[in-house]
């Protein structure tokens, strides 16, 4: 879990440091900034919204899926690949890991988090429900960005059936 | 957007560090840099203070985390002020705890200049002084 109290995270040389909250305020400033042009739009505008913010997430999806993985990932089997992501990329992002991951062994998997960090936040149950898409369209992007770096094209998409629980899809696409 | 992150920066701020109340526009810079900055970005701007009158005050900084992987602005966009985040993030904390302040990139090493700059201007709000004084 993910601890809140004072300055607990600790950066480079072990100085008390809180630059953890600093992704999630920049995250909910940039889906803020985005929505605050056109409150009124309609499906079409949203989805752009939505599009820039996951194009967003797969760029620096992109640049940490290279400076993550130091080893040789290419040549792991995709499940290592899978695994990477619930645990390193979900612990330097989020500091903390992916509660659950599931497969059905054909290309498709599932990545639960009981508590999203960008979700908390928010609220705790079904409130909100329908801005929750907002607020994982640059995590799926991250997810996709990352698994480009490590050779894997896919696609993410990503579902809330109660805040802050939520599922990112993970689907391999075959060239 | 750097000011909607600043206003709401400052509580989680002020519930990390618990500093007191300060007393001097020059304290409240110190605190800024030596605390403020150290905790979230991991560095501490030297501070100087620019006027007589005590409410003009340079964050210098000679690094800058959020231009790490940055080496030179875009092409077209040379007029860009990468950083400006950073100047709303300071002037929407300090709108919070009630201080109204010009905050401006005054040097700018991507811009070719030789340090970051950051000015910080407080303002003065003479009636709501003297409405509290009323009170």
């Amino acid at each position: 879990m993910r601890a809140r109290s004072a300055g607990r995270s600790l950066g480079a040389g072990g100085r008390r440091m809180a630059d953890a909250v600093l992704f999630e305020f920049l995250h909910t400033e940039m889906v803020a900034e985005l929505w605050a042009h056109d409150p009124d739009s309609g499906p079409g505008g949203q989805n752009m919204s939505l599009s820039v913010l996951e194009g967003m997430g797969f760029r620096v999806g992109q640049a940490l899926g290279e400076r993550l993985s130091r080893e040789t990932l290419a040549y792991r089997e995709e499940l290592d690949i899978l695994k990477f992501l619930c645990k390193d990329l979900w612990m330097a992002v989020f500091q903390k890991q992916m509660d659950s991951l599931r497969t059905n062994h054909q290309g498709t998997y599932v990545l639960q988090d009981n508590s999203f960090p960008l979700l908390i936040r928010m609220a705790s149950g079904l409130q909100y429900l329908e801005e929750a898409p907002k607020f994982l369209a640059f995590t799926c992007g991250l997810l996709r960005g990352t698994l480009c770096t490590l050779g894997v094209k896919s696609l993410v998409t990503a579902s809330v059936a109660a805040l802050p629980a939520c599922k990112f899809q993970v689907v391999i696409q075959k060239s | 957007m750097g000011y909607g992150i600043g206003t709401r920066l400052v509580e989680d701020f002020l519930a990390r560090s618990c500093v007191g109340r300060c007393h001097s526009y020059s304290e409240i810079t110190d605190i800024i840099a030596q605390v403020a900055f150290k905790m979230y970005l991991g560095i501490t701007p030297s501070v100087t203070c620019n006027n007589s009158s005590r409410n003009e005050f340079s964050l210098i900084l000679d690094k800058n985390p959020l231009v790490e992987f940055v080496e030179e602005l875009p092409a077209g966009r040379s007029s860009l002020c990468y950083c400006n985040l950073l100047c709303g993030i300071i002037r929407g904390a300090l709108e919070m705890v009630h201080l109204a302040a010009d905050v401006t990139f005054l040097q700018d090493r991507l811009k070719g200049d030789s340090v970051t700059e950051i000015g910080i201007t407080f303002l003065k709000k003479p009636e709501e002084k003297k409405y509290r004084r009323k009170k």
